[in-house]
């Protein structure tokens, strides 16, 4: 008993511990872009109905859908750097293009003050949320986990125990992803 | 002591110093405004409500714990000084645990006056009751009218009443609340804790399983039948390991606070909505 206590302290069970909180937290990323993702078709169809001519906002907006969900990466591949960088990409271009959109709907008086819209906007405007929230606390899981890696005694226990566990992909938070998304009125 | 040996220990410790500067000087700057004390369910920094609403809003929260065991708090700050407003909200909520641990049911509902916004932050576990559509229903056509008024008294106990009131409401009051908020079905709401709930069971089940291998594997029999490695035992009358005994334990219990009321452990991932007036 003594010595599980002793060694529960140096840490032994850290770097597993650590990798299932990173991976359980990169899948909470996915369920909020994949929540984000299966708003859309709703929120293309409420835009069209008041701004069909608007197709290449909207049009832009669905391949960036397509595009986005074509590309998938799970908790297992979270240590190719590369294969997360696309992914992100993807799922930013997808940001920028639902943006894009939010601010041509600046236009539409009827359709940003209809009921459905609205409330679809403030489950885009949630999800958006969430899904820095998510991304913030998969940076931090990454953290905890990459340092153990690399920081004594976790760099012994790795080398003795875990030689498979390499460092797992992380990104900044990009300033704007902090900030919640402003509509900008010079642009019209 | 030879001299070599002084220069290196003089070096290290200017560099664990250093370390320990930069440390600390992160944390300041990550905490530029600390939470606030949980002094009760309705903390009121910014003076927006009178006593004896304040009081009945507390008595109501109250009872609204004890049918529901939702942990609803109802914040008002004077100035959020430049912070962005979901990140305060949502510092404030995991920063008090609020909702029960297992259940992740608590609501902040926070106001800050100067800056005219204000968020209602939904834990984990009440996402799909309390959704962003719904909440953000809530700000737009109750509390965000009377604040215009500047009726901040009769607003803040109407949109936390409603707010009970969602959370109180049976399924056909439920979607009756959808349909005024014209919510579109959001079908994926409750598919995410079943995942981590099977992964968390997938951990429990076959953790020990596979330890239970490992030592038979890696360790060395002290007794027929019996292996021991890394101070794990395995074998018929071995007690049962524990390797995630130490981990597991502790949970964050929010500090107590002089009302008696604390949070119970509940975590958020940033649902809810945002407003302004």
């Amino acid at each position: 008993m003594f010595c599980l206590v002793f060694l529960a302290g140096c840490g032994v069970n850290n770097i597993p511990t650590f990798e299932e909180n990173a991976k359980a937290k990169w899948s909470q990323v996915l369920n909020q872009y994949k929540r984000r993702s299966d708003l859309i078709p709703n929120l293309i169809e409420t835009v069209k109905g008041f701004a069909a001519h608007e197709k290449d906002v909207l049009t832009a907006v669905v391949e960036a859908r397509a595009k986005a969900t074509s590309v998938q990466v799970s908790a297992d591949m979270l240590t190719n750097g590369d294969a997360v960088k696309g992914f992100l990409e993807n799922q930013g271009a997808l940001g920028g293009a639902l943006s894009r959109l939010l601010v041509t709907v600046e236009r539409y008086p009827e359709l940003k003050s209809s009921q459905n819209f609205l409330a679809l906007q403030s489950q885009l405007e949630g999800t958006e949320n969430r899904i820095s929230v998510a991304r913030r606390d998969y940076i931090e899981a990454v953290r905890l986990y990459n340092t153990e890696l690399k920081t004594v005694p976790g760099r012994w226990w790795r080398s003795w125990l875990y030689a498979g566990n390499d460092p797992m992909a992380t990104f900044d938070v990009a300033p704007e992803e902090t900030a919640t998304p402003k509509v900008n009125f010079d642009s019209n | 002591m030879s001299h070599p040996v002084r220069a290196a220990m003089a070096a290290l410790a200017v560099i664990i110093g250093l370390m320990i500067l930069v440390g600390s000087a992160q944390n300041t700057a990550f905490s530029q405004k600390a939470v606030p004390v949980l002094s009760g369910r309705v903390v009121d920094l910014a003076g927006m409500i009178n006593a004896a609403d304040e009081a009945d809003l507390t008595a109501r929260l109250e009872e609204h714990e004890k049918i529901t065991s939702n942990q609803i708090v109802v914040l008002t700050i004077s100035s959020l000084h430049g912070e962005a407003l979901e990140d305060y909200s949502l510092r404030v909520a995991r920063g008090w645990a609020l909702g029960q641990k297992e259940a992740n049911n608590g609501v902040l509902f926070l106001v800050a006056r100067n800056d005219r916004k204000m968020r209602i932050e939904v834990g984990y576990g009440l996402e799909g009751t309390l959704t962003d559509a719904i909440s953000s229903f809530i700000i737009r056509q109750t509390v965000a009218p009377l604040f215009k008024q500047g009726l901040f008294n009769g607003g803040i106990v109407a949109g936390a009443g409603q707010i009970i009131d969602v959370l109180e409401s049976d399924e056909a009051a439920l979607e009756d609340w959808r349909q005024r908020s014209q919510t579109t079905s959001s079908g994926n709401d409750p598919e995410w804790p079943f995942y981590i709930f099977i992964l968390l069971w997938l951990m429990i089940m076959f953790g020990g399983l596979l330890s239970n291998i490992l030592v038979r594997i890696f360790g060395r029999e002290i007794s027929p039948g019996h292996y021991r490695w890394l101070g794990i035992d395995a074998g018929p009358n071995a007690p049962r390991s524990k390797s995630s005994g130490r981990s597991s334990g502790g949970g964050w219990s929010s500090g107590s606070s002089g009302g008696g009321f604390s949070g119970g452990g509940g975590s958020f991932g940033g649902g809810g909505s945002s407003g302004g007036w």
